[in-house]
């Protein structure tokens, strides 16, 4: 599938509403018409620096699993990972996750601690148009660990009706 | 009617890794969704989850309406001892929800 | 209709309909092969599967009283795990009561009115939907088999006259993409065979559970073409075809799709 990241504030996921329904959606006038707020790429920033504040932002250690082409984005199955001995002195402390295009940029945030384990979460989430995703990892020691992965995200076919 | 579904080892190791796997029942209704007229259903989802180990808190979660819909949310812990695996959902107007499991640990 | 002109236009829908192959039985393949590897291990791991939660609902409605009879399911069938084994498999099936074959959310309300004195579940209502989906679970694996005799010949018909049959504003039927272009890509997304495996199913795009029927719908909206009301025996006819086109194919529900 062509992308396409010159489209303007319609997202994909409208553009594929609208070609899904084979052409007919003329008539189909009212969820088209409303164009939710967006993330922007810098509404993302800022909402990493309330996480992680003046602090130094490092590539690597946090690991994300997301399949790279997405079916369908209302429930798309994540893990994010982090290597570490998870230990009193050296462990990871929190976790949170990140988009760029989604309506609101968190997406979720978990503590860990010692009693852990091991730092690996795994959930679903939404995405509403193909982008970045980015997880931080914060660890004991105050550092902060980043990573980011990118997906394209389409849509099933025949869809409901209004 | 059953709301939550937790899957977590009945017995363990101590000092064994388990994982558990939670799963629960709700819209996670975002606030960006129109309805038939074009206005923004009000967002209703559930924002917080704790698992708690005999009553100490291991594991922590915030989540914002970009969890889908029946959130399900697995982690891992250290089996330390027998006892009570409990899991609290809380969120937008007045939502909460309690599960629990029993773990035995030799 | 002029003599001539019906003649010509019979001669033209009759190989309209001869064009769409029926799929070979070796080369079904279930939806469930179209689908991304997460999205199947969301359907292979019952501890992952969001259905679960209304099989579970299903189990705790299977052994409620219900009605003025104060009957559970449980009070006459017993362990659904045994008695239900093979059920689903085998639906639509015939009512000699109603003259006609019955889906399984029909067979289900039939017994609440009848046998519970209770009345009927709303469709698509979440108690219905637990309730089939926990009986459709109890024949998770085995072979889809619907009666093909002197009874359900004529809504076999009936159904495979609706599956092959043009409509809607873009004058397509269901075989012209199930038939003969299943594997293709419709706005990004694989066509699958359309084979009815594992109703009721936790569809991403619904974000919950949902029945055949409410899928049939979004086809059908798909195709620009008028549904028919919701429990319109249509339903029913082209499910009952849709289950004899996926004979001996091993039922998988509660699944997991797109």
């Amino acid at each position: 599938m062509r992308r396409d990241d010159h489209m303007p504030q319609a997202t994909r996921r409208r553009f594929l509403i609208e070609t899904a329904a084979l052409a007919g959606a003329v008539g189909i006038a009212v969820p088209l018409a409303v164009k939710p707020a967006s993330a922007t790429p810098a509404s993302m920033r800022a909402a990493i620096r309330k996480v992680v504040g003046e602090a130094a932002l490092n590539k690597g250690k946090v690991k994300i699993d997301v399949p790279p082409l997405i079916e369908n984005g209302n429930a798309v199955p994540l893990t994010i990972s982090c290597e570490s001995p998870m230990t009193a002195d050296d462990h990871v402390k929190a976790m949170h996750v990140f988009t760029e295009k989604n309506p609101q940029p968190n997406v979720v945030s978990v503590q860990l601690g010692p009693r852990s384990g091991r730092a690996t979460v795994s959930t679903r989430i939404r995405l509403a148009d193909s982008q970045k995703i980015i997880a931080i990892a914060q660890m004991s020691d105050g550092s902060f660990w980043s990573s980011e992965a990118e997906v394209i995200v389409t849509l099933a076919a025949c869809l409901e009706g209004v | 009617m059953a709301r939550a579904l937790i899957n977590a080892p009945a017995k363990a190791k101590r000092g064994e890794i388990i994982e558990i796997k939670t799963l629960i029942s709700h819209n996670m209704e975002t606030g960006f969704r129109p309805d038939n007229t074009g206005k923004p259903v009000p967002r209703d989802i559930i924002t917080d989850f704790i698992c708690k180990y005999n009553g100490q808190e291991i594991f922590r979660a915030e989540l914002f309406p970009a969890i889908a819909a029946n959130p399900f949310l697995t982690f891992f812990t250290v089996a330390t001892e027998s006892g009570t695996l409990s899991f609290e959902w809380t969120g937008d107007n007045g939502f909460t929800a309690n599960e629990s499991v029993n773990i035995t640990v030799e | 209709m002029r003599p001539i002109a019906a003649v010509v236009f019979a001669t033209a829908v009759l190989s309209a309909t001869a064009i769409a192959a029926e799929i070979p039985l070796a080369e079904r393949k279930s939806g469930y092969e179209f689908m991304g590897r997460e999205t199947r291990a969301m359907q292979d791991d019952d501890t992952v599967n969001p259905a679960m939660l209304w099989v579970l609902d299903g189990e705790a409605l299977w052994n409620r009283k219900e009605g003025s009879a104060a009957k559970s399911c449980a009070d006459c069938h017993g362990d659904a795990r045994a008695s239900m084994k093979g059920v689903a498999a085998r639906y639509p099936a015939f009512s000699a009561a109603r003259g006609r074959p019955v889906d399984l959310e029909q067979r289900i309300n039939i017994c609440r009115t009848e046998q519970q004195q209770s009345t009927p579940l709303p469709l698509e209502s979440k108690e219905l939907l637990a309730l089939a989906a926990y009986v459709g679970r109890q024949s998770r694996g085995m072979p889809i088999e619907i009666a093909d005799d002197e009874r359900t010949k004529p809504f076999l018909q009936a159904g495979r006259e609706l599956f092959t049959q043009r409509q809607g504003q873009l004058n397509l039927s269901c075989a012209q993409c199930h038939d003969d272009n299943w594997g293709q890509k419709l706005a990004g997304a694989a066509i699958p065979q359309g084979h009815p495996t594992g109703y009721p199913l936790y569809r991403l795009e619904w974000q919950a559970l949902g029945s055949l029927q409410r899928r049939l719908r979004n086809c059908l909206f798909g195709m620009r073409a008028i549904s028919y009301p919701l429990g319109a025996p249509e339903y029913v006819d082209l499910e009952l075809y849709l289950m004899w086109r996926a004979r001996g194919m091993p039922v998988e529900t509660p699944a997991v799709r797109p």
